[in-house]
């Protein structure tokens, strides 16, 4: 198990146990953290599980596909550091994790 | 024999037997029942009269079809194993077909059809729902399915693929044709293929590139697959698999979302007093009447799964509609709450195949929904609802309602 902290907009903080193997969006969704929809359930076309990755994870996560750029590209207050959690896979290495979620998926 | 005895290192393969028939009229026309029964079997239970397994347990649902290299989807996600048996029409090149080539057919789907993707259709699909539902709402009573499930889908489905007016009187039957395949060769499959060749020649046809229009998703598919290096042949078998599985299935989910809410008042509503939960309360349809109720996966090896040992070459009934009424997944399973959070049903799929046109089934279920929020107090049944029997989709035939305009 590796431990995965999700910050919601408002400030709420969870830090969570999720199985390494499983992906940040899957966390969010096991544990009910709302500020996740994931609508596609995890497959890449939805875009409804942005999340901002901490500066300090950033180097650390392989780079997003062509597909989540795509997908990326289209939402709402997009910053450097933002990611499709669907696609964030945790990895021992990545224990710890911190990530910020936005105010709004659509 | 007791399967709580066996620990994960001791699977057993002696699976608990049942002589349920889910082809029946009786599980068609309500499979919740039988759902729960196979549940309280087992996780896995090997149905006597198709000798294959079947599992209604969301536990099992998931993680079998997150496992898509031993639950594959090559062998058919019908009753046939294509593996065996030849299917009835050159196989799918997304639904029927394991990674890598599923994967290439699947980015070119998912591009053409992600929400960022469909941000243009959406004033179009809403405007369209305003407009039936204001037409349909004008006398008070109408029929829920035949004058608004399917012609509203029939209209601004169509139009975003960039079909012709002319001829789609054809995609309903196909869309039955095709769903109906996946089940056994019974009296629903032969009313479907009864007039299968001018159908299926009509779908054909309008799946290549120069019988579409220039701006629609099919052309679009064309686009991207030549971009890809796919060959023409098999671009135009993707188009027909958005042609194939994006019309019946958002008709019968239109419908039954009209059908529970006609028997939760109460929640239509709250619906009407807070119309943003519009999309949540579709996913709740989703959840609550499974539309695409079940689909095989075929084992490329053998497998323990719930401490149940599965030989290789074995078909698996998955019943989505069984693990959204889990009750180890669910609370209240049987309550159609539309603020719940439905996050992780399996009315969409789970894994690499889950659906690829969502995101559009969810812009036509919300459009509808917000528009009648809108207009509409209350929503009544006028008369015995008539279900519509398909091997493998749930919905109704007939809807009559009642209703008062706000
Ligand atoms: C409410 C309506 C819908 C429901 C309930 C639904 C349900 C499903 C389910 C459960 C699957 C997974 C099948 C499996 O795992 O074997 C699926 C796959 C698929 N759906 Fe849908 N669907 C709907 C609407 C649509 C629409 C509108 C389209 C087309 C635009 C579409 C196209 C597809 C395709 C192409 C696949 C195969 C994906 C793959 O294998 O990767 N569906 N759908
Ligand atoms: S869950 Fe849909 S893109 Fe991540």
């Amino acid at each position: 198990m590796v431990k995965v902290m999700y910050i919601e907009a408002d400030g709420r903080e969870y830090e969570v146990e999720i199985a390494a193997g499983d992906t940040v969006m899957q966390g969010a969704v096991d544990h009910l953290i709302s500020g996740i929809l994931a609508e596609c359930g995890g497959s890449c076309s939805c875009a409804t599980c942005h999340c901002y990755v901490d500066e300090a994870w950033v180097t650390k996560i392989p780079d997003p596909s062509d597909t989540e750029e795509d997908m990326l590209s289209a939402v709402e207050e997009r910053k450097p550091t933002s990611r499709l959690s669907c696609q964030i896979t945790m990895t021992d290495g990545l224990d710890g994790l911190v990530v910020r979620l936005p105010e709004s998926q659509y | 024999m007791s399967a709580s005895k066996n620990s994960a290192a001791d699977p057993t393969s002696v699976f608990p037997t049942s002589n349920i028939d889910p082809y029946s009229d009786e599980f068609l026309s309500n499979p919740y029942p039988y759902f729960e029964e196979i549940r309280s079997l087992g996780p896995l239970v090997r149905l006597e009269k198709y000798d294959c397994l079947v599992t209604a347990d969301y536990g099992v649902v998931n993680e079998a079809l997150r496992n898509h290299e031993v639950f594959c989807s090559s062998g058919g996600v019908g009753l046939t194993n294509f593996h065996k048996e030849k299917p009835w029409r050159p196989p799918s090149l997304v639904l029927e077909t394991d990674p890598p080539e599923h994967t290439s057919s699947r980015q070119i789907l998912s591009k053409v059809l992600s929400l960022p993707a469909l941000k243009t259709l959406r004033d179009k699909f809403e405007q369209e729902a305003e407009r039936f539902v204001s037409e349909v709402i004008t006398s008070g009573a109408f029929d829920a399915v035949t004058d608004l499930a399917e012609v509203y889908p029939l209209k601004v489905f169509p139009d975003a693929v960039g079909l012709p007016t002319q001829g789609r009187e054809n995609l309903l039957p196909y869309g039955s044709m095709v769903f109906n395949a996946l089940g056994p060769r019974n009296h629903l499959f032969e009313v479907a293929f009864e007039n299968a060749k001018p159908v299926q020649e009509w779908i054909l046809f309008h799946c290549r590139k120069e019988n579409l229009s220039a701006d629609g998703l099919g052309a679009q598919i064309h686009r991207l697959a030549e971009e890809a290096g796919v060959p023409e042949e098999k671009a135009c078998l993707l188009v027909r698999s958005v042609l194939s599985a994006g019309l019946d299935t958002t008709v019968n989910s239109i419908g039954s979302a009209l059908y529970c809410f006609a028997r939760y008042p109460q929640q239509w509503q709250a619906l009407t007093e807070d119309v943003s939960l519009a999309r949540n309360a579709f996913e709740e349809v989703i959840r609550f009447e499974g539309t695409a109720h079940s689909f095989y996966r075929t084992t490329t090896q053998a497998v323990t799964i719930a401490g149940m040992a599965i030989l290789e070459g074995e078909k698996i009934l998955v019943c989505l509609a069984g693990a959204n009424r889990d009750p180890q997944k669910w609370q209240q399973p049987d309550q159609f709450l539309i603020s719940r959070d439905c996050r992780g049903h399996a009315g969409f799929g789970i894994g690499i195949h889950a659906c690829v046109g969502q995101m559009i089934a969810r812009m036509e279920g919300e459009s509808v929904l917000k528009a009648l929020a809108k207009r509409v107090k209350t929503i009544k049944l006028a008369g015995e609802p008539v279900r519509r029997f398909n091997n493998s989709l749930r919905g109704l035939a007939s809807l009559p309602v009642e209703v008062e305009l706000i």
